[in-house]
């Protein structure tokens, strides 16, 4: 084979996607792939970097922003769908990623997360499910299991667990999935069919907290692909997702709504019309 | 997921140079967040563990006559990721650089592991003759980690033993 028949690399490859911060997680811990894999995804679909935002919470996967080399977003606590949103509405240009760990999205961020699929503006939410609050040194969080005994919560919260994907689904979302954070090539998969996908994507990372819930090293015995393909119908996918046992990989509704554009922009002829609309 | 790397011989170095990439990126990743916790003797043997990856990386290139990388392919051999890609979640703030060796000596056997099987299945012989000479240097490598482990020091009983850990929960 000469050198004009070598085939062609991809255009940008993951590193172009990275910053020069280097990520202060734990050592194992399952976010470091999922930065891999969100890069390997925009490297995948060629976005152009200055045309993709990432916008986050708080909490240990929400620093995600700036290991980035595209715009990003650091907000406040549970309030990164509601930045997304606003941004997304404004440039729809912008390919908007959001990120964030299961106590931002799901408990401060809870009421956020119902209405953005509700909502279905075309953002790709990665979650990155710990069952804990990692940065905060271990306090339960929306998806710890009712009987984890710890320090912080002695015997237990007996709380039900938080179902993000039969949420999600109800809500509205128009793409769900499950991935497994030690996979990093089959989640930059699924990233990318949700970015491109339009609508409110959900993609629900199970990322292991190596420090405080150790145990979770287990989900790369416990992980398997879906059985089944993709549905559109959200009763069917609603049924599979309530039966499953937690580790079903893969993308698991696919919906066909479509997306929240927002108000049209009203014509102004200028900077003046803009102050005028704020004239007290 | 041996197949494709097994249709030519094109698509074997393909598969070569993405497992090396790969594994080379990933001892970065730990070479960074050793650097990040202090432990600058592991994070200094995770670069020069990625440094090695990567220059295979690029001997294969010019072993095959390319100056862009081709598109690589998905490698999966006994997990998720490529043979000679350690395992995200294998690495400890506390490991020492025994530990890190011992890891790439695991990724080398795998790798061995790897181009035996590649051998076994493929039909075309110049894949399989390169698969053989690829098995050759893996257990090469193999031999070279176990003599590098041989002399860094083992590590105590109670390396992981952290008087101020960072968890309170147990």
């Amino acid at each position: 084979m000469d050198l004009a028949e070598a085939p062609a690399r991809a255009p940008r490859t993951a590193a172009a996607y990275k910053s020069s911060y280097k990520p202060i997680w734990c050592p194992g811990c399952g976010d470091f792939s999922v930065l891999s894999a969100i890069t390997k995804a925009l490297a995948k679909l060629d976005l152009t970097p200055e045309n993709v935002a990432v916008v986050s919470g708080i909490g240990c996967s929400s620093r995600i922003p700036a290991y980035t080399s595209c715009y990003g977003f650091h907000g406040v606590h549970g309030r990164a769908l509601a930045a997304a949103t606003g941004l997304k509405v404004a440039r729809p240009d912008l390919t908007v990623l959001v990120t964030g760990g299961d106590g931002d999205g799901y408990s401060i961020g809870g009421n956020h997360f119902l209405h953005a699929c509700r909502r279905n503006v075309d953002l790709t939410y990665v979650v990155m499910d710990n069952h804990v609050y990692g940065m905060t040194k271990g306090q339960p969080s929306p998806t710890t299991e009712p009987d984890w005994d710890s320090k912080l919560s002695p015997g237990g919260t007996g709380v039900r667990a938080f179902h993000p994907l039969v949420i999600a689904l109800a809500s509205g979302a128009n793409f769900v999935a499950r991935a497994f954070s030690g996979d990093p090539n089959g989640t930059a998969e699924v990233i990318a069919q949700a970015i491109v996908h339009p609508g409110f994507s959900f993609v629900e990372v199970l990322s292991p907290c190596v420090t405080f819930r150790p145990e979770q090293r287990d989900w790369k015995d416990a992980v398997h692909p879906a059985p089944v393909e993709a549905t559109d119908d959200p009763a069917r996918a609603a049924r599979r997702i309530m039966t499953d046992d937690g580790f079903n990989l893969g993308v698991l509704y696919k919906g066909n709504r479509a997306p929240y554009k927002g108000y049209p922009a009203p014509a102004r002829a200028g900077v003046a019309d803009l102050e005028k609309e704020f004239e007290l | 997921m041996t197949a494709d790397a097994a249709s030519s011989l094109d698509a074997f170095f393909a598969a070569a140079i993405a497992m090396e990439e790969e594994a080379a990126q990933r001892y970065e990743e730990f070479a960074d967040a050793m650097d990040t916790h202090n432990n600058a003797e592991v994070a200094s043997m995770f670069r020069r563990l990625a440094a090695v990856e990567a220059r295979h990386a690029d001997e294969l290139m010019a072993q095959r006559g390319w100056t862009a990388l081709p598109l690589m392919p998905r490698i999966e051999f006994e997990g998720c990721e490529g043979p000679e890609t350690t395992p995200a979640d294998a690495v400890h703030y506390l490991m020492t650089p025994w530990h890190a060796l011992s890891l790439a000596l695991a990724n080398e056997e795998r790798a061995v592991r790897f181009f035996e099987q590649l051998a076994r299945s493929t039909t075309d012989e110049t894949v399989r003759r390169a698969a053989l000479e690829f098995k050759a240097e893996e257990e090469e490598h193999v031999v070279l980690v176990r003599e590098w482990m041989g002399r860094v020091e083992k590590p105590p009983v109670d390396w992981a033993v952290d008087p101020d850990p960072p968890r309170y929960t147990d």
